[in-house]
């Protein structure tokens, strides 16, 4: 399993001190001052308007109060600008590693109709063109040491591919024609043998130009509670900005008339600055941090998507357990001799690349070496709706799989399955193993059933806590495997899983997906194969193995780089803390005003009403210091809660009523008491300037 | 004169009784809006109408038939304002001047009933009963079958936005609920020493020779549904301070507890409507909490009477009456506020400040703490949707009430359901303190004349109609403001209300698990509550600064 | 203009069942609630009238007032009301029922206050700090019929002096006539003033 960062110089960036990337990304902020950048905010559109309002009054009638506020609220735009700009420079340089994978580079495209059933492609003739030229089901052929010249799949050859500039796995990959591993991204180097490969995407749209768009939030568009919150907040800047406004008649009327500069003050204290400057830094970081992990979210909504997932469906095979299932016994039927067991098991696994084929020739032979193939034998390759594999040799068939596709086979050439070998089969499945029939046809002969190869499944270490964790927080998981109920009841019960989808097809995966989100139910899962692209499709978050087919990636709404299964409940975590962020400092903010009023209005007001002092709590030094330090706490808060929003709250699996208790505590009660320590601190240092 | 253990007492004898008919009447109210069979009076009005009662209407319909049918009850009753001399029992009445008839007009139909004019003078028999009480009974019949069709909203699934018939609520809420409660109660009132009669005043000879009118007329049937409906529009002057309307302590509290009876009785059919009594349960404590709080603060700031006056006094009985006293006048002062009534057993201008600045806030909540029959449900249903959204993000999922996704189009709705009173209250207020018309009608200068203002607005645009009543508000600037404030405060939510209950109606009803924000819990019911307070707290804290916060504290 | 369309057609269907209601709420339900008033409480739903004798009636003419109504007492020998805002003079006027809604720091309240205060002092001849609260306040409704136990006992040595009566006597007057808390916590222990005056002109004429 991979655990290295995408690309080593976005890694490097994320290390760099705070400092350091807000000093890069000042420019950026700079340029965001434009007050067409911040029409998506209006909350921080209000607060620029403000300190251009303030700026006037201060060119006209300056003041120590008024250049100060003024200042801050200058600073307060620029602070949020800058947490954008700072959220965004983390996926610049990532950005730019993966731009040299699009140099142009020359491709070798195949000449002539595709005519894939006389000879070999390799043999045909190309013509050498720029990889830009390139359209989909053009074939090129990719030699070893060149560049593969856009995304596509492997049609005919098997290569090992070196794909650490995308997935940062240094270790080569093996890249072959049909079957699941198939699909190469444009920019990997194939480092040995040939392959054809045909191009599936257009110029601009490939894998890797979609990453960069997506690392560089260039992409980005904000997502629908994102939007949502953005309403909210607007709204509550437009009560703000009526309780301001009809201050100022009302104030006027107790001949306590306020000046606009100080309620252009109260206004952008008052309105939620804080979650309003941070809340776009909130989700780029939040796809960053999944780029941290490898994933990439092809949409920002799956992101959220997955904070909210119900079921996770996972793959019973390289999720649950090990990828590996091993052989560890043969059994025979009762009138066969174990040496034709072996050899029938044997034939029918040469060709069987998986690592149950691999482990059954293990296991007969007692070495890894794999004898040839005869020439003279026909591969059937293992399909999901048969459910077996074998091979056809000249007057005699063997055919290995799971024991109702295998007996059905039997049955179906007028064989007869005997007892006994369901009782191994029942056996072997009640023990958590997997069943592998092995039968054979000869000419002329009935077929029969030669025994049962069993299959051990090793599940990965940690994964009951995990399920477990996953519970607590209010999401079910469901197992699925081909293996048959008893089997998959067996590992089920190991791994602690909640639920199974035993001998499941891709149709039966797609209607368990459908069942549950007739229910309501947000579902989660992850596949590779072609086979799977409709259940990936249909899943609320679908992530696709970068190892899997272009379908597949196409289908799903999240590709893992890395391949691991596993990282589902990764994304399902980042989800969560993505929305828990913003709910944490959206509390904050709002929780944050109440300490405001106790700064400002007595300031404001003390003159007229001197009773007022009473709610003076802080003992603030005098009213223009109160204004100020009010103003420059609401600046300040922005930067010190901009790690926060880069990092995300800590979160740590438990159930909705456990989280909340928490961040309500830390966030709600904590933004009540924590301006009431900074206001007063900033007004200590405030009211030792002079003039002030 | 009060004292504490009485105090606490009254209160105890109260809250039995709620605790008592909560579930009772809320079981019936939950049976009413949700049963599929017609009563024979029923269905024979549904003929009369020419409506059918089992038309299932979209959210469009209902807030069409529920805007219809307001609009004709606002032009008959201005109509029998305006034409008040040339009818029968109007006891040589004139009629009311345009802007006063439209004033109370609208008032009556948004279930305000502020009063600008004084009842025994202004106001015959046949206005009071014919107009008067029969808004009374159908604007809160408005109101309950609002809230009907919100939580029918919520608790239905993929319906198409369809959220019931508001002519069958109607009839039923009427006829099931109001109407018999009310015969029982006013009868019950009369018993106990309200005026019910068609006499005009009648003069008798005092003790001591002089000439003093005694009056008559339908009070008790009006004052019963004037508190059971969260009306409060008093057929005299003094409302329930007077004698003829509220002679003694039982009935005050019977008044105070007709008064709490069906706001409280909702949420508990709220919980049955949306088929989980924890969900009505809490929204029933968050509104119990903030209700006690602000009775226990109100009954405080009253006994222990601070301010110039009072401490000259020697307490707070200036505009209380000696057999309520402080405790049950604050008592009553708490229950009409927090409620949409707006009846009063006490000049609220003449509380201490921090009382009457309590009364205020109560109004500024929104009127949900229990709030005005139906109204109070949904407004603080809409705040439920803004403290699950506000916080539910904490829990890691996107917000969700009660298995509805809050997304854009909701929000929306909510953030203008919640801007709509703060923008009446604050742009009203600064308006009147701005121009010489609305400086006019003040009583006082200084803070308290502030508060005269901001209490008028308050109260007209969530719907109270409770006075500082030193303020004279029956002059064209003030009727039409009021009026207006009045009319945009019931209506504008009211739409906004049905158009979420379509949307609600049309989603899908998520099923509830361990990672979705419980909205049952303790902890849920701080947190709405914390977000009512904080939130309404926020928009009205400088201008109730600038009044009686000052007062209280010079 | 569907939407208008639609408008109309409910406000048809809203003015039918504004003339049912209008008909049911506004004529019969009140009607029903006379009916049912008028059986369980035929005096009281009258305006709980009394004569000088203290005996309850329903005729006008022969009543000396509603003992749910406090009335102004022209006689300095009889036991004083509380103040009223209800109408000019002494108040106590049914027709414009009202408090005064003086706020608590208003000044015209202040003044009130201590003119009050020294003129109830004077009146009874004490301190003005032993004057009780309710002789110096307003009622809400102007009509208040009540003054508390403490006003009536304050009042009982003039009005048992200008009587030719026993303070004792009166004091127990006092007490026949003073209404105690409902269950011992709903409202305020209270004199009824309209019948303790009679109550005690009845006694000094017996005298």
């Amino acid at each position: 399993m991979n655990t290295q960062t995408l690309t080593e110089p976005a890694s490097a960036t994320a290390r760099r001190p705070l400092s350091v990337q807000l000093r890069e990304a000042l420019p950026s902020a700079l340029r965001k001052l434009d007050p067409r950048a911040l029409l998506a905010s209006p909350v921080m559109l209000v607060v620029e308007l403000g300190a251009v309002l303030t700026t006037v009054m201060t060119v006209v009638d300056p003041g120590t109060t008024s250049v100060g506020v003024t200042i801050w609220l200058w600073l307060t735009v620029l602070f949020g600008n800058l947490a954008e700009a700072v959220a965004e420079g983390r996926g610049k340089a990532q950005a730019d590693s993966l731009r040299a994978l699009q140099e142009e580079t020359t491709a070798y495209r195949l000449t002539g109709r595709p005519d894939p059933a006389r000879g070999s492609l390799l043999d045909r003739p190309a013509e050498v063109v720029p990889s830009t030229s390139l359209r989909p089901g053009d074939l090129v052929v990719v030699t070893a040491g060149e560049r593969i010249p856009g995304d596509g799949d492997v049609v005919e050859g098997v290569a090992s591919v070196d794909e650490s500039a995308v997935t940062g796995e240094s270790a080569p990959v093996i890249r072959e024609s049909g079957g699941d591993r198939s699909a190469v991204t444009g920019g990997t180097i194939v480092l040995s043998d040939r392959i054809v490969v045909r191009i599936s995407s257009e110029p601009g749209h490939s894998f890797v130009d979609r990453m960069i768009a997506l690392v560089e939030g260039s992409e980005r568009q904000r997502t629908p509670n994102e939007i949502a919150l953005n309403v909210l907040l607007t709204s509550l800047t437009a009560i703000f900005l009526v309780v301001v406004v009809t201050l100022y008649f009302i104030a006027d009327h107790s001949d306590a008339g306020q000046s606009v500069l100080v309620l252009t003050a109260l206004l952008v204290c008052l309105i939620p600055t804080t979650i309003s400057a941070l809340l776009s830094a909130i989700g780029i970081a939040g796809m960053d941090r999944l780029l941290q992990r490898n994933v990439l979210a092809m949409s920002g909504r799956a992101v959220e998507a997955a904070g909210d997932v119900d079921v996770l469906l996972l793959d019973k095979t390289g999720t649950i357990t090990l990828g590996n299932r091993q052989a560890c016994a043969m059994l025979p039927v009762a009138e066969v001799p174990d040496a034709d067991l072996a050899d029938a098991a044997l034939l029918s696994s040469l060709a069987d690349e998986t690592p149950e084929g691999r482990s059954i020739v293990a296991l007969v032979r007692g070495d890894d070496a794999r004898p040839p193939v005869p020439a003279t034998a026909t591969l059937v390759p293992f399909s999901a709706s048969t459910r077996m594999s074998g091979v056809d040799l000249p007057g005699r068939s063997v055919r290995k799989g799971a024991a109702s596709a295998v007996s059905r086979w039997v049955e179906e050439q007028r064989g007869v399955v005997s007892h006994q070998v369901g009782e191994l089969v029942e056996g072997i499945s009640r023990s958590g193993g997997t069943p592998l029939v092995v039968a054979e046809q000869r000419a002329g002969e009935e077929p029969r059933v030669l025994g049962v190869v069993h299959l051990k499944d090793v599940v990965k270490p940690g994964m009951r806590e995990r399920f477990a964790e996953l519970r607590s927080m209010g999401i079910r998981t469901v197992m699925v495997t081909g293996d048959n109920a008893t089997t998959a009841a067996a590992i089920a019960e190991e791994a602690g899983v909640d639920d199974v989808l035993a001998e499941a097809t891709p149709e039966d995966k797609l209607a368990l997906i459908r069942r549950e989100q007739e229910g309501g139910r947000m579902v989660a899962m992850c596949g590779d194969g072609t086979n799977d692209a409709p259940a990936l499709a249909q899943a609320d978050v679908g992530v696709a193995m970068n190892t899997g087919t272009t379908a597949a990636k196409e289908a799903g709404n999240m590709v893992d780089l890395d391949s691991d299964p596993t990282k589902l409940i990764d994304v399902v975590e980042i989800g969560k803390q993505l929305l828990i962020t913003r709910g944490a400092l959206t509390t904050f903010s709002v929780a944050n005003d109440v300490a405001k009023y106790f700064a400002i209005l007595p300031a404001m007001f003390v003159v007229a009403f001197p009773g007022l002092d009473v709610l003076n709590v802080m003992r603030l030094s005098s009213p223009e210091s109160a204004i100020l330090s009010a103003v420059i706490f609401n600046a300040l808060v922005i930067v010190a809660l901009i790690p926060l929003a880069l990092r995300g709250v800590r979160y740590r699996p438990s159930s909705a009523a456990a989280l909340l208790n928490r961040n309500l505590l830390i966030y709600g009660v904590g933004g009540i008491v924590a301006p009431f320590v900074g206001i007063k601190l900033i007004d200590l240092l405030v009211s030792t300037l002079p003039g002030a | 004169m009060s004292d504490v253990l009485p105090a606490l007492g009254q209160a105890v004898v109260l809250v039995a009784a709620l605790a008592l008919s909560t579930p009772l009447l809320g079981g019936h109210l939950a049976r009413t809006y949700t049963s599929e069979r017609h009563l024979r009076p029923e269905r024979l009005t549904y003929r009369l109408l020419r409506v059918d009662p089992d038309a299932d209407q979209t959210w469009r319909t209902y807030a069409l038939s529920v805007l219809g049918f307001s609009l004709v009850g606002l032009l008959l009753l201005f109509g029998l304002g305006r034409l008040q001399q040339h009818l029968p029992l109007s006891l040589g009445f004139d009629a009311l001047p345009a802007d006063g008839a439209w004033n109370t007009a609208v008032s009556f139909v948004a279930n305000t009933n502020w009063q600008w004019y004084s009842g025994e003078a202004a106001a015959g028999h046949l206005l009071q009963a014919a107009g008067l009480t029969v808004q009374n009974f159908v604007s809160a019949a408005v109101g309950m079958s609002v809230a009907a069709a919100f939580a029918r909203g919520l608790a239905r699934s993929r319906a198409g936005g369809r959220v019931g018939s508001f002519w069958t609520d109607l009839v039923r809420s009427l006829v099931r609920v109001l109407v018999p409660i009310a015969v029982v109660g006013a009868t019950a009132l009369a018993v106990g020493g309200v005026v019910q009669s068609w006499h005009g005043p009648r003069d008798v000879t005092t003790l001591t020779g002089g000439s003093q009118p005694v009056l008559g007329g339908p009070v008790a049937s009006q004052e019963a549904i004037k508190e059971l409906g969260t009306n409060g529009g008093g057929f005299f002057n003094a409302n329930s301070a007077h004698p003829f309307e509220n002679p003694t302590p039982v009935t005050n509290l019977l008044e105070i507890f007709l008064i709490l009876l069906i706001p409280f009785a909702m949420a508990w059919a709220f919980g049955l409507i949306v088929k989980d009594k924890r969900q009505g349960g809490a929204v029933l404590a968050v509104m119990a909490l903030l209700l006690g709080v602000s009775t226990a603060l109100l009954t405080w700031a009253e006994m222990a009477a601070p301010g110039t006056a009072p401490t000259l006094a020697g307490g707070a009985m200036e505009g209380k009456e000696v057999r309520f006293g402080e405790a049950g006048s604050a008592l009553f002062g708490a229950a009409t506020t927090g409620t949409s009534t707006g009846a009063v057993n006490a000049m609220h201008d003449s509380f201490t400040a921090p009382g009457g600045g309590l009364t205020m806030f109560n109004m500024m909540l929104g009127e949900i703490a229990p709030g005005g029959v139906g109204s109070g449900l949904y407004g603080m249903l809409v705040l439920a949707v803004v403290a699950v959204f506000l916080a539910g993000l904490m829990v890691g999922r996107t917000p969700e009430y009660l298995g509805k996704k809050i997304s854009q189009r909701e929000i929306v709705l909510v953030a203008l359901y919640v801007l709509t009173t703060p923008v009446l209250v604050l742009a009203g207020t600064a308006l009147a303190l701005s121009v010489p018309a609305g400086l006019a009608g003040l009583q006082e200068s200084g803070p308290h004349g502030l508060s005269e203002a901001l209490y008028a607005v308050t109260s007209a645009s969530n719907n109270n109609g409770s006075a500082f009543g030193g303020l004279t508000s029956g002059t064209p600037f003030w009727n039409t403001l009021l009026g207006t404030c009045m009319l945009l405060g019931r209506f504008v939510p009211i739409v906004l209300v049905l158009a979420l209950a379509g949307r609600f109606a049309g989603a899908q009803r998520l099923p509830a698990g361990a990672g979705t924000l419980p909205t049952h819990r303790p902890l849920f019911v701080v947190l709405l509550s914390g977000v009512a307070v904080v939130v309404v707290g926020l928009t009205y804290v400088p201008v109730l600064v600038l009044g009686p916060i000052v007062e209280s504290l010079s | 203009m569907k939407t208008l369309f639609s408008l109309y057609r409910q406000s048809l269907a809203g003015l039918r069942a504004m003339l049912v209601a209008t008909l049911v709420l506004g004529l019969a339900y009140p009607l029903v609630v006379q009916g049912a008033a008028a059986v369980a409480a035929p005096w009281a739903s009258q305006g709980s009238m009394v004569t000088a004798d203290g005996e309850r009636t329903t005729d006008p003419d022969e009543a000396v007032g509603s003992v749910l109504i406090g009335q102004v007492v022209d006689d300095p020998d009889l036991f004083q009301p509380r103040p009223s805002a209800a109408g000019d003079g002494y108040g106590y006027d049914t027709l414009a029922s009202a408090g005064s809604n003086l706020g608590p720091e208003s000044p015209d309240l202040v003044a009130l206050v201590q003119e009050r205060r020294a003129e109830v002092a004077t009146r009874e001849g004490v301190t003005v700090s032993q004057v009780p609260v309710d002789a110096v306040t307003a009622s809400g409704s102007g009509l208040d019929p009540h003054v508390s136990v403490a006003y009536a006992e304050l009042q009982a040595p003039r009005v048992a002096r200008a009587q030719g009566l026993d303070v004792a006597d009166v004091e127990a007057l006092v007490r026949a006539h003073t209404d105690g808390r409902t269950l011992g916590v709903l409202g305020e222990p209270r004199v009824n003033v309209l019948e303790l005056n009679a109550a005690v002109l009845r006694a000094a004429d017996d005298d």
